[in-house]
Parts: structure tokens; C-alpha cells; sequence
């Protein structure tokens, strides 16, 4: 290799032009830095924001309608007195999922993850197009800062849930949300959704283009699987949610009827005709629900790599986890009217989506039982990484066994809208989902930023969140099954639900808990970016690409030529080898047969 | 001031951490050195242990949330599809949480068990097709069934025949109440439309064309509506505003309501209202209910409030789709009771045509 060094190295030579502290910092076309990029705007800064809103809300619930001077200081006129104004209760409701689900879970771990690893993992000097991916960061800026500035619009930003259903999102006499602040709401939705596609292209054409020498499709790690299989289904849903979005615009501004039909409000008859509600929740779902794996599937990938690194095993049937990320991916795309099965649609539609439905349960469930069989006679290694990566596939069965139930339409009736869905969608998607992020974070943040994270701080951010995670949702499944729907500002206005107020207590000191959590690993990521040990170049004696390149950060990724592969990512521990792991970039010895997988 | 109170103390409180951090490094200068902040042995059997732990921390939150929330739950089911709905609610309540068990204790004592110890090699396996065979197999078998059983049943609640003896009622949401229209002596419901809201000064609160004659005889109620007990009902659902879903939790009955679309479902009520306050469920929640109750009512006489009034049971129908500043507060009181009782309230009821004279 050294033989090539120079003369690559001059080749290369051209990638050394000047930086300026704009390009480097700012308007940069290097994926490391949009990923750091995304780390700190999509997860630490708007996941702040969205788990903030949660905490606020909670206080409302578990104490209703009593006066809060964190009330006072944040909604200021939206809270006379420290009182919580309904309005703004759903209107915090609607944003802290819209951040939650589309800022942090899908922008920051995509973002961040996707552009970290692709190049890095896949053996590329950078993603296909810098300058897409670079627009791309800065669109997903400008919708965050558009959906930040509905926050301080008169009227409140938009109330009417985060699946905006119309007519209420589309008529600002029917809640004061739906007035600038859903406008707002609207086009920074339309341009995050611009942000996504270009983002997702450029993960696809550099998964399928930029692989290295030797990196054939089944041997990529199964983090580039994930996310090469979310950037797909990303393509293909999220321009549904931006018709949807449209053709919503034009219904709010320009007098047209897609979504609304036969409509009196506040002593008048709206000259709406022929529109359909429900139209809207075929195309909102049509994004909606593949968004879930959108959302859980990189954290899957996640999960996959830093299990079987930290186990010291091959993972447990690789191309069985291929197909069934495949498989998941494809019903993801059919199931869309288990969101609908009481809409008002069809009956026998609700059997069709039932049927779909139950079937992605089970390459879900071939995903946890090889999770569990790669940690069987494994050498165990708890970093924190592994930590959240055991917790994601706890919650993981937990949340999506609940999901056997609200999948049969049957069921479903009792307990649609209730807090039963409450529980099962956070635990399944929102808590999966952010293990996976921790997870990440911890694992590659020697990939980042060149230093360690403070491992004892990892162990307490795990433990307290873990027990906080379900004893905030836990209870929330009786709840629902006592039939408190969700989204009621309080549960306290009618005498039938009383009894459900000292759980609610329960939840939400559990949810504060969990956020008290939040500010130790948020002190642990600053602390040790800054202050953190220097790390080595592959502390973890991990297989993959990401670990050959040098700790600095430099254009281009390696220095020399980019190095070769010759092996599938996970020969740890491989019998007749010295050390447990051996780098896919290490040629196979003399007389060692490649891994059958 | 308060803003500045809150500030400092959150910035003395990273302050805080930030020392306690560097007293804890301090605090192991003298020790053998190891800050690659990479788990050691230690921390892997910790750590292994502590998984353990949380597997019963699991258990014990399942076990104590079933025995001290299940009082909480829906009593037994006042309709003829109910005792279906909920017999399917159990069989697969008690698949997931085998499931749950087995599959949380396999995670968590493998986390346990194989905590890393040093030296020690992990066993090289890759993949066994028969395994996965397996456990791809036996999934989808009881999905299967379970599909099978949830879709035989789904049907049988949505099949809605139109049958001679059903009576029809019209639920009519609005921001923020409920309205139900019976189809009187006819049982048919007139036409509706919401251009006809502002016809007879309002009266006409839920736009009864009032060209149509079926409409004449259709009974519109507020506050309360009445069913009479064995009665199959269906209902049609309306809205005039934006969506809500009319939500009868005792009877296991959903459906939205769709301005522009008339949506359907049908039950029949099997136990009266009477009846139910004697249900022993029943009778435990409104004795708990009314000692919370109770309790608030101490503290509001001792600011020179009312007390509240003690709370009698009642079937609700509640919104489940948001909807607005008041989606919390959409509720409506449901009565069951004899044919009997229901003619006799029925009868004393204004008639559309009686209303918009």
C-alpha cells in the first residue's frame, strides 16, 4: 500500500483546495461536517425543543389547570396567570410530534447517520454530489427555522395534531392554530420534505455508484443496508405528503375543495363541495406509515452494527436481516389504512390493511429473535452503545407486540385515539427509534469528533432513561383500555375519568425524570466534545471502513487510495484469527476460507 | 425575574455537574489510570448484572401495572357484538404477553449470562436456515389465526343489514357538543344538509330539509340520548364542522364523523343503565371516583365553594378525534333502558315539525 501512497496522494491533491472557516464550518460540501451539522441542529437543538414541549404538557395533564411559573415565562399570553390555555395545549401536543418525528427522528438520524457512514463505510471519498447534500442540510435549516418562527406567530403555531387532519387544519375559524401558524407549518413541511428527497438521492446513488473495490452488496454492513432501503422508501412516500401539503395550500388559500365538502361553521355555510376528509388521510398516511421505518429502520442498522461489534460475534443471520429489512420496507408501503380502519372507509378495506398489517410482524419479529441469538456465547462488551442498542430491541418487542393488537381492525374500534396507541407508537417507534440514536451517538462519536465520550455518564443516561421509558408508557396501555382518548387537555372535565388522575401523576414524574436524563447525556456530548479523551483510531476493534480512515478529519476521507476489501463486515472472533476482529479491508490469509453468510 | 431565577439556576446546575465530573477525575489520579472511557471487565459485569435486574424491574412493572390498574379498566361490555370483541381483546392480550415474557427473558439473561469477561472468544456463528425457518414459520402461523379469528369477527360488527326492527338514530357533531336525531314514527331520517342550518331562525339545529317529509316526524335531542335495551340500533354519523369520532367505550363502538360523508355503525345495548350501576366493576369506580371526589370537596368548602355533587355512573358518548380547544369536554350521556321507558321518553320530545313552528 505504501508503494501507492504517493502517487494517489498527488492525484489527490486536488481535493486540498483552500478552506475558508465559511466553507469549512458553514456552507460545508463534507459529508463528516453535514453530519455534525445534523447532529447538532436536528437531534441536540430541535430535540431539546421536542422534548421540552413533552415535559410541558405533562405538567398540564398530571396537574390540570393549575398555575405553573414555567407556564408564565414560556407561553407568556397562552397561559394567563400560569394557567395552560387549551388551545396551546394541542397546539404543543401537535409541534412536539412534528419535531419529534420529523426534525429529530427522521432529518437528525438520517442525517447525521446516513451521512457519516455511507462514504465512510461503503469506502467513498464523499457522498455523489457534496454540493446536493450541502442544500440539502441548509433546506432542513431553513424549514426548522420556519417551523421555529410559527412558534411566535399571535395565534399560536398549528394545533390540529401532527397528522394535521382537515377541516380543522384547513379552517382558521375552527382553532386559532389553524391561522398563520398552520401556513407556517405547511411550507416548512414542503421544504423539509424537498430537504428529504435530496438528501435520500444522494444516498441512493451513493450506496449503488461509490462503493470501493470489492464492497459487492452483501458485504456491506447492515447500518449502509438500512439506510440505503430508508432513502428508497423515502423517495417514494414523502412526495405523497407533499401533495397532500399542496393541494392543502390550496384548499386554505385559493378557494379549492379537495379536502372539504358540506361545511357550517360559526353561523355560516363554507362554499366547500365534493371534497373528502378521508382523501387526505390515504395520501397523509401514504406517507405516514412507511415514516415509521423511515424512522426505525436506520436506527435498526444501528443496532445491528454496534450489537454484533460489541457481542464480538457475526451477526445472526445476515441475509435473513436483509430480507427482512426488504420485506419490511415493501409491506411498509401497504399498510397505510390501519391509521383508518374507523375512518369511514370501506369495511372490507379495513380487512385487506388488517391482513398486511399482521404480516410485517413477522419479519419484525425474524429481526428480534437474530438480535437475541447474536448476543447467545458472546463476549459481551457494555459500552454504552451496546446499552441502548440491548434497550432499543427490548422496547422494540415491547411496543410492537401491542401492535399485534391495534393492527386487527377488530380491536382497534375501543381503542383507536385512545393513550393505548399513545403507549404503543412511543414505545415502538419513539423510544426504538432514539436508543438507536443514543446508540449512534455514542458509538461513532469517536468517528466525530475524534474523542471519547464519558463512559459513566453513558451508564446513568441509559439506566434512568430505560426505567423512565416504561414507567412513563407503561401505564399509559391501561389508560387507554379505560378509554381516555388522547389529546384531551385534561381528563378531569367530566367525574368518569377521575380515577386516572394519580397515574397521570405517575407519568409525568417519570417523564421529568427522563428529561432530567436527557441533560446528563447533552452535558456528557458537550463536556466531552470539547474536553473528551482523545480517541483512538478504532477504539471499539470494530471490522468496518469507517475505522481505517485517520482520527482528524480530511477531505476525501483516506489519505492515500482508498482501501480495498476482502471480506463481509462481521469476522469477529473468527476461529484461527489472533485478535477477535479482523478489518474488511484485510485480505483473507493463507488457507482462510471466506465466511459463508 | 423569575426567568433570570430559572436561568441561573439551570446554569449553576451544569456548573455543578461540570465540577462533580472533574472532582470524580481527580478522585481516580492516584488509582492504576484507565479513562479510555471503553467498558472493562467491571463495568461488563455491572453492567450484565444490572440487565438482569431490569428484566425483573420489567416483570414487577407488568405484574404490579395488571393488579393495580386493572381496576381501572372498561367493565364487561353492554353490547351483543361486546363478548366477541372482548374474547378476541384476550386471546391475543394473552399471546403478546407470553410472548413478552419469554422473549424479554431470553434478551435480558443472555445480556446477563455472556457479559464480556477477558480473553474469553465468542462463539463464531453466523447463520442457521433451519432456526430462522423457525421462527419465520411460527409467527406467521399465529398471525394467521389471529387474522383469520379478528377478520370473521370485523366483519360480523361492520356487516350493517338493514333490517326492519333496527331503529335508526343520527349522531350530529359539532364543535363542540353532540346532537342525536331520531327518525320517528317512519324511522326514516329525513334529508340533511348543512345549507339548511340557518333555516328557521336556527331552530333547524341539525339542517333538516324541510321539503323532505320524512323529516317531519324526526326528533332531535341534546345533553342525553335514550336507547331502548335488546333494540338493534344503527346509527349514521355526521359533522358539520371538522372531523370527531363518536366514541362509545362501553360498547365497543368507534366511527368518525366526516363533514360531507354520512358514516355508519351498529349495535345493540344489552344491559340497562340500572343494570350497569350495579355491575360490581362499575360499583367499585364510582365508590373510588366519588372518595376522590369527596377529598376536593373538602378543600373547595374550605374556600367557600360548592362541593361537587357525588358522581352516578352513565354510559358516555365521547369525542376520540381532535378537534379543537374543547375536544377534552364532548361528551354526552347515553341511557339504556326498557322499550317501555324509552317510548314514554321518547314521546315526550318535540317533533322537527312541532320545533319549527
Amino acid at each position: 500500500m505504501s508503494g501507492t501512497t504517493n502517487i494517489s496522494h498527488s492525484n489527490h491533491d486536488d481535493h486540498h483546495h483552500k478552506e475558508t472557516f465559511i466553507t469549512k464550518y458553514i456552507f460545508s460540501q463534507d459529508h463528516k461536517m453535514i453530519a455534525k451539522q445534523y447532529l447538532i441542529l436536528g437531534v441536540l437543538f430541535m430535540g431539546f425543543i421536542g422534548v421540552a414541549m413533552s415535559l410541558l404538557f405533562r405538567l398540564q395533564l398530571a396537574w390540570p389547570e393549575q398555575s405553573f411559573a414555567v407556564f408564565d415565562i414560556f407561553l407568556g399570553d397562552w397561559a394567563p396567570e400560569g394557567v395552560m390555555d387549551p388551545n396551546i395545549y394541542l397546539a404543543l401536543v401537535t409541534i412536539h410530534g412534528t419535531i419529534m418525528v420529523f426534525f429529530v427522528l427522521t432529518a437528525g438520524l438520517s442525517g447525521t447517520f446516513s451521512n457519516l457512514l455511507i462514504p465512510l463505510q461503503i469506502g467513498a471519498r464523499d457522498m455523489a454530489s457534496g454540493l446536493l447534500n450541502m442544500i440539502s442540510f441548509w433546506l432542513f435549516f431553513l424549514s426548522s427555522m420556519v417551523m421555529l418562527a410559527s412558534l411566535f406567530v399571535e395565534a399560536g403555531p398549528a394545533a390540529a395534531g401532527w397528522t394535521i387532519y382537515p377541516p380543522l387544519s384547513a379552517l382558521p375559524q375552527t382553532q386559532p392554530g389553524s391561522g398563520t401558524g398552520m401556513t407556517l407549518w405547511l411550507i416548512s413541511m414542503a421544504i423539509f420534505v424537498a430537504s428529504s428527497l435530496l438528501g435520500s438521492l444522494n444516498y441512493i446513488v451513493t450506496v449503488i455508484n461509490l462503493r470501493t473495490k470489492g464492497m459487492s452488496m452483501f458485504r456491506l454492513p447492515l447500518t449502509i443496508w438500512a439506510f440505503f432501503v430508508t432513502a428508497i422508501i423515502g423517495v417514494i412516500s414523502f412526495p405523497v405528503l407533499l401533495s397532500a401539503a399542496l393541494l392543502l395550500i390550496m384548499d386554505r388559500s385559493f378557494g379549492t375543495s379537495f379536502f372539504l365538502s358540506d361545511i357550517f361553521v360559526q353561523g355560516e355555510v363554507l362554499h366547500y363541495q365534493g371534497g373528502s376528509p378521508v382523501l387526505f388521510e390515504h395520501l397523509f398516511w401514504f406517507l405516514g406509515h412507511p415514516e415509521v421505518y423511515i424512522v426505525l429502520l436506520p436506527a435498526l442498522g444501528i443496532t445491528s452494527e454496534i450489537i454484533a461489534t460489541n457481542s464480538r460475534k457475526p451477526i445472526f443471520g445476515y441475509r435473513a436481516m436483509v430480507a427482512s429489512i426488504l420485506a419490511i420496507a415493501f409491506l411498509s408501503t401497504i399498510v397505510w389504512g390501519h391509521h383508518m380502519f374507523i375512518s369511514g372507509m370501506n369495511p372490507f378495506l379495513g380487512s385487506v390493511f388488517t391482513f398486511t398489517t399482521l404480516l410485517i410482524a413477522i419479519p419484525s419479529a425474524v429481526k428480534a429473535f437474530n438480535y437475541i441469538t447474536t448476543l447467545w456465547k458472546g463476549n459481551l462488551q457494555f459500552n454504552p452503545g451496546m446499552l441502548f442498542s440491548i434497550g432499543l430491541v427490548s422496547t422494540f418487542i415491547t411496543g410492537g407486540l401491542t401492535g399485534i393488537i391495534l393492527g386487527d381492525s377488530t380491536l382497534d374500534i375501543n381503542i383507536h385515539d385512545t393513550y393505548f396507541v399513545v403507549a404503543h407508537f412511543h414505545l415502538v417507534m419513539g423510544i426504538s427509534a432514539l436508543y438507536g440514536l443514543f446508540a449512534g451517538v455514542y458509538h461513532w462519536f469517536p468517528k466525530l469528533f475524534g474523542t471519547m465520550m464519558n463512559k459513566n455518564l453513558g451508564y446513568i443516561h441509559f439506566w434512568v432513561t430505560a426505567i423512565s421509558a416504561y414507567g412513563v408508557f407503561f401505564p399509559m396501555h391501561f389508560i387507554g383500555m379505560a378509554g381516555l382518548p388522547r389529546r384531551y387537555y385534561t381528563n378531569t372535565a367530566f367525574p368518569y375519568f377521575d380515577d386516572l388522575a394519580n397515574i397521570n401523576v405517575v407519568i409525568t414524574v417519570f417523564a421529568l425524570l427522563a428529561g432530567a436524563a436527557q441533560l446528563v447525556f447533552l452535558y456528557n456530548f458537550l463536556h466531552s466534545m470539547f474536553f473528551g479523551k482523545k480517541a483512538e483510531q478504532n477504539p471499539w476493534r470494530s471490522n468496518t471502513m469507517e475505522w481505517t480512515a485517520p482520527v482528524e478529519h480530511i477531505h476525501g476521507n483516506w489519505p492515500g487510495e482508498i482501501p480495498h476489501v476482502h471480506r463481509w463486515a462481521y469476522d469477529y472472533s473468527k476461529p484461527g484469527q489472533k485478535e477477535d476482529f479482523v478489518l474488511q479491508t484485510t485480505p483473507h490469509s493463507k488457507g482462510e476460507v471466506e465466511t459463508e453468510h | 425575574m423569575t426567568l433570570l431565577l430559572t436561568l441561573t439556576i439551570l446554569i449553576l446546575t451544569g456548573i455543578a455537574l461540570w465540577q462533580i465530573t472533574k472532582i470524580f477525575e481527580l478522585s481516580q489520579l492516584g488509582r492504576k489510570k484507565d479513562d479510555s472511557q471503553i467498558a472493562t471487565e467491571k463495568d461488563n459485569d455491572l453492567n450484565g448484572k444490572l440487565m438482569f435486574a431490569f428484566l425483573v424491574f420489567i416483570y414487577v412493572v407488568t405484574i404490579y401495572s395488571f393488579w393495580s390498574y386493572s381496576k381501572v379498566l372498561l367493565p364487561e361490555s353492554a353490547s351483543a357484538h361486546g363478548p366477541a370483541y372482548d374474547t378476541l381483546l384476550w386471546i391475543s392480550f394473552a399471546i403478546i404477553l407470553f410472548a413478552q415474557t419469554i422473549t424479554q427473558a431470553v434478551l435480558h439473561v443472555f445480556a446477563y449470562k455472556y457479559r464480556g469477561i477477558n480473553n474469553r472468544k465468542a462463539y463464531f456463528y453466523t447463520h442457521n436456515n433451519k432456526l430462522e425457518f423457525i421462527w419465520t414459520i411460527i409467527p406467521a402461523i399465529i398471525f394467521f389465526m389471529l387474522i383469520i379469528y379478528g377478520m370473521v369477527t370485523w366483519g360480523n360488527i361492520m356487516n350493517i343489514e338493514e333490517d326492519e326492527d333496527a331503529l335508526v338514530i343520527e349522531l350530529y357533531a359539532q364543535q363542540w357538543n353532540w346532537k342525536a336525531r331520531y327518525a320517528g314514527q317512519d324511522n326514516v331520517l329525513g334529508d340533511a344538509n348543512v345549507r339548511f342550518l340557518n333555516d328557521f331562525d336556527g331552530r333547524n339545529s341539525v339542517g333538516i330539509d324541510s321539503s323532505d317529509p320524512n323529516g317531519m316526524d324526526d326528533v332531535v335531542v341534546t345533553q342525553e340520548f335514550h336507547l331502548p335495551v335488546n333494540r338493534k340500533v344503527i346509527f349514521k354519523f355526521r359533522s358539520q364542522d371538522v372531523l370527531h369520532s363518536a366514541y362509545m367505550p362501553h360498547f365497543r363502538a368507534q366511527m368518525n364523523c366526516v363533514p360531507g360523508m354520512i358514516t355508519e355503525f351498529a349495535f345493540t345495548p344489552t344491559v340497562t343503565t340500572a343494570d350497569m350501576r350495579m355491575n360490581s366493576d362499575v360499583v367499585d369506580k364510582v365508590n373510588r371516583i366519588n372518595k376522590i371526589r369527596y377529598e376536593n370537596s373538602k378543600e373547595l368548602t374550605a374556600n367557600g365553594e360548592e362541593a361537587l355533587e357525588p358522581y352516578q355512573f352513565d354510559y358516555l358518548l365521547l369525542c376520540a378525534k381532535i378537534c379543537g380547544a374543547s375536544h377534552y369536554n364532548m361528551q354526552m350521556k347515553i341511557v339504556v333502558e326498557s322499550e317501555k321507558d324509552y317510548e314514554k321518553w321518547l314521546s315526550e320530545q318535540k317533533t322537527f315539525s312541532e320545533t319549527i313552528q
